[in-house]
């Protein structure tokens, strides 16, 4: 059991993580892979204070440092549901659990957009969870949409499972298995009658009964059921406390603009208050 | 009574009289961890008004097939062995307990 979890590992995230630990908090973040982080893909930075032509890079691994020099525990992987159970979160990562008591999002740019067909068919074919799911398909013909750096891995893991993997994506994947065919694709729909029968990209139309779309992120509001939105980011107020009592927000999951020296000013808000919560919840006991 | 391990063999009998629900798992699922504390502590509530059941998908893949579990967890209601609602994905005990409530 963690004081509080943060998901995600960008800025806003780590420097909830930080703010936590001065303060005495154990601190679990959960982050995926490297490559997905905005900052890491941005080569300058031009307006961090104090920092004149950063690199992306460069923050990030400074960032990561501070966080971890601090004590902070880090676990990579994909933060699938988060459940309040009384004073405790339960969270689902991958095929394993963790508990905390607060619960810092710092998620990143928020991935609202479904595609076609894909919230009507969610467990009747469609997964984000190939570590989960992927045993259930063993033999059948299963698409992987490809929208994380990591996704060729998994695409790979349920080949190797035995299902019979097409995979789709806008750019070539790195790492893909060369018996894994691959459709270049940018959008994709859905198609079935009560389950997923066949997924089309573009002018192509793959038959199959499961179909794995792996993004950086699990969407808030997926995540959380009853999350409150506005204009189709996370409400917040002035303590980046959002709508579910214990679960606090920062970063461009919150809103524009996306900067880093606003992520982190809003992870410093998060972690503090998160802070306060869990201080609270245990006087309170 | 603690929860029931339902095995293909047994699980028409366990099933067939009154209200089951019966969920679906495996241990490689993080989600199906997360939900076990909240079917244990329904099977606690329910005890004597409803069978509450775990059938584990890696040890009976012709019960999963057979109720076309294509995600974990997956929690189906069963009335006198026959389906009348499922849950897929984890949801908070309220989504359980309204679906058993309503049929006892």
């Amino acid at each position: 059991m963690y004081d509080i979890a943060v998901i995600g590992g960008g800025p806003a995230g780590l420097s909830a993580a930080v703010q936590a630990r001065v303060r005495n908090k154990s601190v679990l973040v959960v982050s995926g892979d490297d490559r997905d982080t905005p900052l890491y893909k941005t080569p300058r930075i031009e307006n961090y204070l104090g920092f004149p032509q950063a690199s992306g890079q460069d923050l990030l691994k400074r960032f990561r440092a501070h966080a971890d020099q601090l004590g902070t525990s880090r676990k990579e992987g994909r933060v699938l549901n988060i459940m309040p159970m009384g004073d405790t979160f339960y969270l689902s990562i991958g095929s394993e659990m963790e508990q905390a008591r607060a619960i810092v999002l710092a998620t990143g740019v928020i991935w609202a957009n479904k595609y076609p067909g894909e919230a009507e068919h969610l467990g009747r074919g469609v997964s984000y969870c190939a570590t989960c799911d992927g045993m259930l398909y063993r033999g059948k013909e299963v698409v992987v949409v490809g929208k994380a750096a990591d996704s060729p891995q998994e695409a790979n893991y349920l080949r190797e499972l035995g299902c019979k993997v097409t995979y789709v994506s806008d750019k070539p994947p790195d790492g893909l298995r060369p018996d894994i065919p691959f459709v270049k694709a940018p959008k994709v729909e859905i198609t079935g009658q009560g389950k997923v029968e066949a997924l089309r990209a573009g002018s192509t139309t793959i038959p199959c009964e499961g179909v794995f779309i792996l993004r950086p992120s699990v969407a808030p509001a997926d995540l959380l059921p009853g999350l409150a939105l506005e204009g189709g980011y996370i409400q917040v107020d002035r303590n980046m406390a959002t709508s579910i009592p214990g679960v606090f927000a920062a970063g461009d999951c919150t809103g524009l603009p996306l900067q880093v020296s606003k992520a982190v000013g809003e992870g410093l808000v998060a972690g503090l208050r998160a802070a306060e919560y869990v201080d609270h919840i245990s006087n309170s006991k | 009574m603690s929860i029931i391990h339902l095995t293909n063999e047994a699980f028409d009998k366990a099933v067939s009289n009154g209200i089951s629900m019966v969920d679906f798992w495996a241990s490689w699922c993080g989600p199906c961890k997360m939900l076990s504390p909240v079917i244990e502590d329904l099977a606690a509530k329910y005890e004597g008004k409803a069978l509450v059941g775990k059938v584990n998908v890696d040890d009976e893949p012709n019960l999963a097939m057979r109720f076309g579990v294509m995600s974990i967890p997956t929690v189906i209601f069963l009335k006198d062995g026959k389906e009348f609602d499922r849950k897929v994905g984890v949801m908070p005990p309220q989504a359980y307990t309204a679906v058993l409530d309503s049929k006892l």
